[in-house]
């Protein structure tokens, strides 16, 4: 039985981590194409038509590659977990049912008129269409993130013969840990899509595409980056603070604190030795995990071994975590330097453009630490303190979850070769998706040079 | 205020118009899918323009409907999700495949335009197959025989011809000229084995289960006998006439064949829901045994109650911009 619940968590990992991977550029994304299409209806200016056109082909891209694989994802509950349905099914079924129902139709049909309707409706229903799309793709990380936050912080329920009732739907959606989750989901979305529209964008311009429209792309996006990465760290250290206060074990775990102390330092590396309870080669600065978690010196965070008869695996969630910040410390980095040229209206030099198309994927990499640092970090429970993983997990033969695993595996590898190819190659084809008339080409011969 | 006992039942009904808008919607998509030529660039193009602004928002029909059965019935869900996880994951390869390939195909180099078009339609296969495939063994109860096995094989062809047709019938009415004359003649086929299909299940339900043989012979039995049967028959007769024998159709009767297979679908759809009511799992598990707490399906059917009116306005307002004869796929 263990091998099939490995292979069945195994399989879960992989599918949601390929699939949060789309949605996190897409959720974002829009927002951004929603302001590129009101600037262009305000201005009438061709550029930002031009920006639209090019990031609405690598959204719709994107987004179809989030809906086959969310598709996926309905399906694992049945199939891999059938347990956390029969337990949690009347609070999980709702809440994703309000999903399909408020989100997933309204994205999937205004899509259809948002990317081949231009020509068939008014401006205006275009950009309303783009918009409600947006509040689409928002509405659905709403309600699946206030089903993983009831699964971290349970609230307004009870457990009648074994199974768990709704009492109070607003407690259950408005869980303790939601605003934080979805406000630093959000922003991870934001910078995802921040550090992929310059990454592509500065690709562009030292590739010698001298258009207006990779550059402005990239100023509006360094931009935003600069406003957003202060935010999130911000909401990152209060959704810590929230983690702190119902979750101690993964905060421990997150810190690599294995005593119950007081004065914790802030690790800055360690190698955490489970089997021995400590951790190796430790390097850390004194105090400061403690200031930031209880705004005092010496405040007292509780170690892990306070949580013997259950607490995660270690090690995965103290790496995730240090991941996580790290590129977080990066992007606030990027942003900075990125925003001063732009504000000392200076062009950008190609050493940047060089490390913003490298980090082009930045975003997706810190996300998925994050995820990595909140769902490892809540085992050995699937609902925290009412169900455990284990006694979700399906009874099909293993041999049957092999099979399944391994050809999502190559199915997804390929996939993901395939998308990262493809939206470069569009950029160096941005003249023929960005739409130009010939004429425009004609004037400037510069133009040309894809 | 609706009472506890009505509740699984109109989630049943739910959960049976999501299937039913499904097969119709994603069938017609899939069904074009299936049917790209390999030899001719220009018909393919023009084929997968003609879904290209739906194929996103049918597909989600699936999810809903997966979802009431997951929301409204948590134990059957896990008893079918289970007993179908192998064909499970070649539908859902099958349906990864078509839709990137939707995108991957205008993006890609031209070289690679090709292979992505075959992943389309080998995708699409491989999602009607395997909810053919799974059909059959929900008939059977998920019994594993190897006559079981067979029927369910046969089931897989059934559908498969049956998304054809109206895959076909659609592009009828969706294109014109040589496009439209290969798609009469490709309904044509299809026609058959889907009217073959239909009635190896009409036969094979009744004698492989003694529970849908005493509904079909009781007092409504005889009288849903009495109409369905014939109506469907009448349809494919229909369908046969409509196409009819002139190389193309012109823009009014072009319609017809689509419609006459709608309303086949919704037929069989009518006969396998009366055959099998109330089981949710054939012979093991009613409605009313698997249906989740009251209290939550109350919160849901509120929603559902205000969203599904609002979903079908919409749907029907994009099926209004992009009416008539297909254009090319642009993007702006």
């Amino acid at each position: 039985m263990a091998d099939v619940i490995m292979l069945s968590r195994i399989q879960f990992a992989l599918n949601i981590s390929f699939h949060i991977l789309f949605p996190t550029i897409t959720i974002a994304l829009c927002w951004f194409l929603a302001y590129f299409k009101i600037r262009y209806d305000i201005s009438q200016h061709p550029v930002w038509m031009r920006i639209y056109r090019f990031w609405v082909k690598i959204f719709a891209l994107t987004f179809a590659l989030g809906v086959v694989s969310g598709i996926t994802m309905s399906f694992q509950f049945g199939t891999n977990w059938p347990g956390f349905m029969e337990k949690v099914g009347n609070i999980a079924g709702p809440l994703l049912g309000y999903e399909v129902m408020t989100a997933f139709f309204l994205e999937a049909t205004f899509l259809g008129i948002m990317l081949f309707g231009t020509n068939r409706v008014p401006a205006w229903l275009h950009t309303t269409s783009t918009i409600i799309v947006a509040i689409g793709t928002t509405l659905s990380a709403f309600w699946i993130l206030s089903l993983n936050s009831w699964m971290q912080t349970p609230a307004g329920f009870e457990m009648r013969d074994g199974v768990a009732h709704a009492l109070d739907w607003w407690a259950i959606i408005f869980n303790p840990s939601f605003p934080y989750r979805f406000a630093h989901m959000m922003l991870a979305s934001g910078l995802t899509a921040c550090f992929f529209i310059m990454g592509l964008s500065a690709y562009r311009v030292y590739r010698g595409d001298a258009k207006k429209a990779p550059l402005t792309a990239l100023r509006t996006a360094i931009v935003a980056a600069m406003v957003l990465t202060p935010i999130q760290i911000f909401v990152g250290d209060l959704h810590g603070l929230n983690t702190l206060e119902h979750q101690p074990q993964k905060v421990a775990a997150m810190e690599g604190v294995w005593e119950t102390e007081q004065g914790v330092p802030l690790l800055l590396f360690a190698i955490p030795d489970e089997e021995n309870r400590t951790n190796h080669f430790e390097i850390g600065i004194p105090k400061l995990a403690s200031i930031i978690l209880t705004h005092d010196p010496d405040g007292e965070i509780q170690g892990l071994n306070e949580f013997r008869s259950g607490h995660p695996p270690v090690a995965p969630v103290f790496y995730a975590f240090r991941v996580m910040v790290g590129l977080g410390l990066l992007m606030l980095l990027m942003a900075a330097v990125g925003s001063y040229f732009v504000w000392k209206r200076k062009d950008l030099p190609m050493w940047y453009l060089k490390t913003a198309t490298a980090t082009t994927f930045i975003g997706w990499v810190a996300t998925l630490a994050g995820w990595y640092v909140t769902e490892i970090g809540r085992q050995p429970y699937l609902v925290s303190g009412v169900l455990k993983t284990a006694e979700a997990a399906t009874t099909i033969p293993s041999g049957n979850v092999a099979l399944s695993l391994a050809l999502y595996a190559s199915v997804y590898a390929f996939l993901l070769v395939a998308y990262i190819r493809t939206v470069f190659l569009m950029a160096r084809r941005s003249v023929e998706i960005e739409e130009y008339q010939p004429e425009e080409l004609r004037i400037k011969p510069a133009l040309t040079t894809i | 205020m609706i009472p506890d006992q009505m509740l699984p039942g109109i989630f049943a009904a739910l959960m049976g118009i999501a299937i039913l808008m499904y097969a119709i919607l994603d069938g017609y998509d899939l069904g074009v899918g299936m049917l790209l030529p390999v030899d001719n660039e220009s018909h393919r193009d023009t084929m997968i323009a003609s879904i290209g602004p739906f194929w996103d928002a049918n597909e989600t029909w699936l999810v809903l409907a997966i979802g009431i059965l997951l929301i409204a019935f948590p134990t059957a869900h896990s008893v079918v999700l289970q007993e179908l996880y192998l064909p499970i994951m070649v539908m859902l390869i099958g349906l990864i495949l078509r839709g990137v390939a939707f995108d991957f195909r205008a993006k890609v180099r031209q070289g690679r335009k090709q292979d992505w078009d075959m992943a389309f339609k080998v995708g699409s296969f491989m999602a009607s197959a395997a909810q053919g495939f799974m059909l059959g063994l929900y008939v059977m109860g998920f019994e594993m025989s190897v006559a079981s096995i067979w029927f369910a094989f046969l089931s897989a062809i059934g559908v498969v011809a049956a998304y054809m047709l109206i895959g076909a019938t659609w592009l009828v009415m969706k294109t014109e000229g040589a496009l439209q004359s290969q798609a009469l003649k490709w309904a044509k086929k299809a026609l058959r084995f889907c009217a073959l299909g239909v009635l190896l299940v009409c036969a094979v339900n009744p004698v492989v289960s003694p529970d849908v043989m005493n509904k079909w012979l009781s007092g409504n039995g005889l009288l849903v006998m009495a109409v369905v049967p014939p109506l469907c028959a009448l349809c494919f007769i229909q369908v046969w006439r409509s196409l009819g024998h002139s190389e193309v159709l012109s823009d009014v009767r072009c319609h017809r064949p689509f419609l006459y297979v709608l309303a086949i679908f919704v037929l069989c759809f009518v006969g396998l829901g009366f055959s099998f009511y109330p089981y949710v799992v054939p012979g093991q598990i009613t409605i009313q045994e698997s249906a989740s707490a009251p209290e939550s399906l109350r919160f849901i059917l509120i929603g559902a109650m205000v969203v599904l009116p609002c979903i079908f306005a919409y749907t029907v307002f994009s099926y209004r911009v992009f009416r008539g004869k297909v254009t090319e796929l642009r993007y702006y």
